[in-house]
């Protein structure tokens, strides 16, 4: 073997000219310890995702008939809060004469955000997206909602109006199984 | 300094078959007769308070691991059972919970002398960032131990800090349900955060001894800043032990007298009392505050009115830090000499104070009284909204305008040749306060 290092040491230019075998190995063997690296890092950062059971609470199913006009039921979904809100004529009323409101952060009409035939009823995650808290029902400057925490008004469409939040409450996937049955997720 | 000649001579048989084996009695030897310049004041008693710091967290924290169940159904229970059942579960709590603050005071402190006296500049650079580096670990570390007890702001808190990393775009989400193990903060959450919160702060004493390696290579900085020429040492210092552990010891007695009154007289005072309220994730407290030692860089992640934009200020308040020896021009370290330096600095100790203040309080809450005068942009004037958007503003002003200007333009004070001479001619008379 120490011949062979004094071989390589003739061929090779040190002005860093063409590469040598040796030079070839060193890349190889790093890269290669580089790519075992990473699969043994892997398996150490994946099992910090969402569990097998964790993700298999996926869906919930809910009777609308619990909820009053009026006012709210929050259900927990997913371990965060889900607000089913039974809006009254004059609520929907100013929701939809908002729907081109100027202040609208992330314009959306209130019937994208409700389903056809059920506008009544708005299902929104209660996680105010600024950082997660849950907004206080009721208050604000628009009738809607109320962020404790950093102040955020979102109005009965659950639309950001004002405050440092940047979108609107989010609408989860969920689907009418009947007139009356809702299932989220 | 790192050069400091070994004077330890083994004396017992036992010792001298170490001495050649593992040198280790020597090491200790060698510290304890550290030269060490003469003219240290009280400021620099910190150092020994925050090791004292780090061990009664780590020996407490251990013991608190023994009685503690990671769940979310038992978290809150295993805590009252701490306080209520446990055998002087309540003392250890408490010297634990309240260790957290002394802890912070104690490194907000030390860090302000650095500031104060220019330790970071070279050749402390290194000093300094690892210091950074323990400082940011040790604010991980508080954060994932206040969740454990799974109180409402145990829960609150968790909720809207791993909210902030939701604020990087596009990578955001997946990051943030990687970290939380699923959609929302639940089991899979506390328990990481107990094994974490058990890791970092051996991660801490790891940093620790990188802090203490490299201060012993380029020797510590004193009140007047600076280096003393080989030739003065005999005169300029002295040994370690036993001027500066008698120094030192009477500092932590102080220290320990303080961080009594706390756990004996007022064990809550810098806690919250939501936190005795179990952790509801359908319920927001009507106020969620950090704990002290966090308000101000809350008050900075507030005062900017896009989410990812006051993400990324609250880090650069701590990251603005790490580059600070390369962000003051001055040649000269002490302040004491720097007149003009000083009085930035001053300032800088009110808006730290203020942050701190604003942090604690409701956004749009006025300052003064309670009238309104006119609203600017997204405002009222007199709100803390806009307090702490004048105070943020000088915090990054004073680190990136004020320290590379002044130190450029300002006529420092003459400087004294050594150590001993201000103390001699009397000048130092004049400085006391440091």
């Amino acid at each position: 073997m120490a011949e062979s290092v004094v071989h390589t040491e003739d061929t090779h230019s040190p002005e860093g000219g063409d590469p040598n075998r040796r030079d070839f190995i060193y890349i190889a063997a790093g890269a290669a310890a580089v790519g075992a690296g990473a699969m043994i890092a892997w398996p150490l950062i994946n099992q910090m995702n969402p569990a097998a059971d964790t993700l298999a609470l996926a869906s919930i199913e809910f009777d609308l008939t619990k909820v009053q006009e009026g006012q709210q039921v929050v259900i927990k979904w997913q371990g965060k809060p889900v607000f089913v809100r039974y809006r009254t004529p004059a609520e929907l009323q100013k929701v939809i004469a908002d729907d081109q409101a100027p202040d609208l952060k992330q314009p959306q009409t209130d019937a994208e955000r409700t389903k056809p035939g059920h506008e009544k009823y708005l299902v929104v995650i209660g996680s105010c997206t600024h950082l997660g808290c849950v907004p206080t029902f009721g208050a604000g400057d628009y009738g809607g909602w109320f962020c404790p925490c950093h102040g955020s008004h979102y109005d009965a469409s659950g639309r950001i109006r004002k405050g440092p939040a940047p979108l609107n409450l989010v609408v989860p996937d969920y689907d009418y199984l009947s007139d009356t049955r809702v299932k989220i997720g | 300094m790192s050069d400091h000649e070994s004077t330890y001579v083994p004396k017992t048989g036992v010792e001298k078959w170490l001495d050649t084996r593992l040198p280790i009695i020597r090491f200790g030897a060698d510290y304890m007769s550290l030269p060490t310049p003469r003219n240290l004041n009280y400021w620099w008693t910190f150092g020994g308070i925050l090791a004292l710091c780090l061990m009664t967290q780590i020996v407490t924290g251990i013991v608190l691991a023994m009685h503690y169940t990671p769940s979310v159904d038992l978290a809150f229970a295993s805590v009252e059972r701490i306080m209520r059942d446990v055998n002087g579960g309540w003392l250890i709590r408490y010297v634990h919970a309240n260790g957290a603050s002394m802890f912070f005071i104690a490194v907000y402190l030390h860090m302000l002398r650095g500031l104060y006296y220019g330790s970071y500049k070279a050749p402390r650079e290194m000093i300094w960032i690892i210091g950074c580096v323990i400082f940011f670990l040790m604010i991980a570390t508080a954060f994932l131990g206040y969740v454990l007890p799974w109180g409402q702001m145990s829960f609150w808190g968790a909720e809207v800090i791993t909210n902030l990393i939701g604020a990087i775009p596009v990578l955001g989400e997946p990051i943030l349900i990687w970290l939380r193990g699923g959609p929302a903060i639940d089991n899979a959450t506390l328990n990481r955060f107990f094994s974490l919160h058990y890791l970092l702060p051996f991660a801490i004493l790891g940093c620790v001894v990188l802090h203490l390696w490299a201060l012993h290579a380029a020797g510590q900085n004193n009140p007047v800043g600076i280096l003393i020429p080989k030739d003065r040492e005999k005169k300029d210092m002295l040994p370690f032990h036993p001027y500066f552990t008698v120094k030192d010891g009477f500092a932590i007695i102080l220290f320990l007298i303080l961080f009594a009154i706390f756990v004996f007289y007022q064990p809550n005072a810098l806690g919250h009392a939501d936190n005795y309220i179990p952790a509801n994730p359908l319920v927001t407290p009507a106020q969620i505050v950090p704990e002290w030692y966090m308000l101000p860089f809350y008050a900075i992640l507030r005062a900017i009115p896009d989410k990812f934009g006051g993400v990324v200020a609250m880090f650069s308040a701590i990251g603005v830090l790490f580059v600070l020896p390369w962000l003051d021009t001055s040649k000269v370290r002490s302040m004491r000499y720097r007149p003009t330096m000083r009085t930035f600095f001053i300032i800088f100790l009110v808006v730290g104070f203020g942050l701190g203040w604003c942090g604690g309080q409701l956004p749009d809450a006025p300052v003064l009284g309670s009238f309104k005068t006119f609203t600017l942009v997204d405002g009222d004037l007199n709100s803390y909204l806009w307090l702490t958007r004048v105070l943020t503003a000088y915090y990054f002003i004073f680190f990136l305008i004020i320290m590379p200007l002044v130190g450029l333009k300002e006529q420092p004070l003459p400087i004294p040749a050594t150590i001993s001479e201000p103390v001699l001619t009397g000048a130092d008379a004049v400085e006391q306060k440091g």
